[in-house]
């Protein structure tokens, strides 16, 4: 009988990992998509926030990528069950982006390329729990994940983290996006296990 | 914007069980007309992307959402408001 060596790990080992309730441990990148994946040409690509008041602030490609980038070394857990842990990024903080957006409202409502939303207090969106992010694992971030780039707020379930970002409205008052809408919790938090209304 | 090719959705038949939990009519049979482009199609033939929280179905002609389904624990939310109309095939009455 040889001997069984369990190698060696960067990461904690399932037993001696914490998840959030109701979830299992995966090693892989599930690909979710409630649609086709778009593909977006980079000097066609733009990022905006709408405030409130009607005021735009674009982002073009190369302004997002001369912005000073973090790297964020995060957790993610899907509402489907899975979680995946010690994911490494590489992308723009939105409390970069909002520096010079003035607004009052407290919602954010996001879309992407193709027509997807999603919901998100403004507050959750800064204090650096919220980037857009455009590497994944020090490689460009692949179409079916999201890219070239995708808003990554990983403290929520990830159907919050929209794939294919374009843009956000600020808004006075929630407005439910495509999930939201149709069952699933305003609000999202994976700890809590807020995966439908009413939980 | 271009859509890239892909084999990440199934067919309408993907529907049947999710739907008959619903409905006593093989819904998966019935025809409906998109609301985007006006396209009458068999809900067979839709486009059923199943990896997602939830089943979304596309009109095959313009990708507009047809049909959303989520089970929740204790109910089922349905959303038609890609659908002008479903025509439903049933025995004589």
């Amino acid at each position: 009988m040889g001997i069984v060596s369990r190698g060696f790990h960067s990461r904690a080992r399932p037993a001696d990992v914490k998840l959030p309730p109701g979830q299992y441990l995966t090693e892989d990148f599930p690909v979710l998509s409630a649609g086709p994946t778009p593909s977006i040409a980079r000097e066609e690509w733009e990022f905006t926030i709408t405030t409130e008041s009607g005021t735009r602030h674009r982002w073009s490609w190369r302004e997002l990528l001369a912005l000073p980038s973090e790297r964020p070394t995060v957790d993610l857990h899907c509402v489907t069950k899975w979680s995946k842990l010690g994911t490494g990024w590489e992308g723009v903080s939105l409390d970069t982006l909002f520096a010079d957006v003035e607004t009052a409202a407290e919602f954010a409502l996001v879309h992407s390329y193709g027509d997807y939303t999603t919901n998100i207090p403004l507050e959750d969106l800064l204090g650096g729990e919220a980037w857009i992010a455009y590497q994944y694992e020090g490689e460009d971030l692949a179409p079916v994940h999201g890219g070239p780039a995708r808003l990554l707020v990983p403290h929520l379930y990830l159907w919050k983290s929209a794939k294919w970002v374009r843009g956000m409205r600020l808004l006075t008052e929630d407005e439910p996006g495509f999930w939201e809408s149709l069952g699933y919790h305003d609000y999202g938090d994976p700890w809590r296990e807020q995966r439908y209304q009413g939980d | 914007m271009d859509r890239q090719d892909t084999t990440d959705y199934e067919d309408g038949n993907a529907l049947a069980g999710p739907l008959g939990e619903l409905f006593t009519a093989d819904v998966t049979a019935a025809s409906g007309r998109c609301a985007g482009c006006g396209r009458t199609a068999v809900v067979a033939d839709l486009r059923v992307y199943a990896h997602a929280p939830g089943l979304v179905a596309r009109c095959p002609s313009c990708d507009t959402v047809i049909l959303r389904l989520v089970r929740a624990p204790d109910a089922a939310w349905l959303d038609l408001r890609g659908t002008v109309y479903m025509r439903v095939p049933l025995p004589p009455a």
